[in-house]
């Protein structure tokens, strides 16, 4: 196996092989930029984008190029990440007053949020080699939009990692994601705490490889 | 005047005749005007994606919202899980409710049983 991965990586590096684009998809507020800062800090030391508790906080998909995943067995994958909007099929601006923004910021957040959520699907659509799909574990994960997303994302057998994010809080209950997900690799994590980071790496580099 | 809520109930065999913008556009195109669509034969994992851009090309702050979308969801009994029922070849066709966010919402899913509540637009 070792001997065919070292073939691989000569014949990919020969023919200018291409990196993955693993695109990170979820709702909203599941922890994907939490997430993606995480990754990108481990490896580079820098932050892909602001996270907050205010929904669409990502309105525009982020790249960063380049990341380096090291696995504990010593493999290492390149790839590029980017960090998308959270995926809804609704969005009002009433949601946004709630957190304290005057009407112009929150009919403001939620336009760009429309076209944050149609940019995503066009990567989706387009550009994206592997998917890291984020749930938050405290959260129903039978939502129509994750039975959609998951339909998507399969009908263009892309491969994908369904993340079990937020395991720090008490409510998580990540058996309730691997049961509605049994035919994709499910990793429980929490990336605001960096809990179990190394099992996610040891998958991607396995996956998207 | 009668007060509620329209149904716009579609059939397998009329909307195999369609194109996917077709489809598309027709359930938009209900839902702008406050029906709740139910589909006999549910939309393509490919389909849903373009209605998902087109709805959200068509939200408007104050004005159109979005919408709710509901398929039946299916529990344990089955080695492949809830998607893999749900998008198993021949079984991606189940009937499929949309209608706008602001006078649908989804009370429960149960197995073979979608609970929903509709209102009158205001």
């Amino acid at each position: 196996m070792a001997a065919f991965l070292r073939i691989k990586g000569f014949f990919n590096k020969l023919f200018g092989k291409k990196r993955s684009r693993v695109g990170i998809y979820g709702p909203p507020n599941a922890g994907k930029t939490t997430l993606a800062n995480r990754i990108v800090r481990d490896v580079t030391g820098e932050a892909l984008g602001p996270a907050s508790e205010i929904p669409h906080e990502t309105r525009r998909a982020r790249r960063k190029e380049g990341v380096e995943i090291s696995a504990g067995s010593g493999s290492k994958l390149m790839i590029d990440i980017v960090d998308t909007p959270g995926v809804t099929t609704k969005i009002d601006y009433h949601e946004f007053l709630e957190y304290g923004m005057d009407q112009d910021e929150a009919v403001a957040r939620a336009r760009e949020a429309t076209e944050g959520v149609a940019e995503a699907m066009h990567w989706l659509r387009e550009d994206i080699d592997g998917v890291i799909y984020v749930l938050d574990s405290t959260q129903d994960p039978f939502m129509h939009v994750n039975i959609m997303m998951i339909g998507i994302i399969e009908s263009r057998k892309l491969p994908v990692i369904i993340v079990a994010n937020k395991i720090d809080l008490p409510d998580a209950a990540p058996q309730r994601i691997k049961s509605a997900f049994p035919q994709h690799p499910v990793v429980e994590i929490s990336g605001l705490e960096g809990n179990n980071m190394d099992a996610l790496y040891a998958k991607i580099a396995e996956v998207f490889r | 005047m009668i007060q509620g809520v329209q149904l716009d109930m579609l059939s397998a065999d009329r909307l195999s005749k369609m194109t996917s913008y077709e489809k598309i556009r027709l359930i938009l195109d209900d839902v702008h005007q406050g029906c709740v669509v139910v589909l006999e034969r549910g939309l393509t994992p490919e389909e849903q994606g373009k209605l998902l851009e087109a709805t959200m090309m068509e939200i408007a702050p104050g004005g159109f919202s979005g919408i709710e979308i509901e398929t039946y969801p299916s529990f344990g009994g089955n080695e492949k899980g809830l998607f893999g029922k749900i998008f198993k070849k021949g079984d991606t066709s189940r009937m499929m409710v949309i209608g706008p966010v602001d006078q649908l919402k989804m009370l429960s899913r149960e197995k073979d049983r979608l609970i929903a509540w509709a209102s009158a637009a205001q």
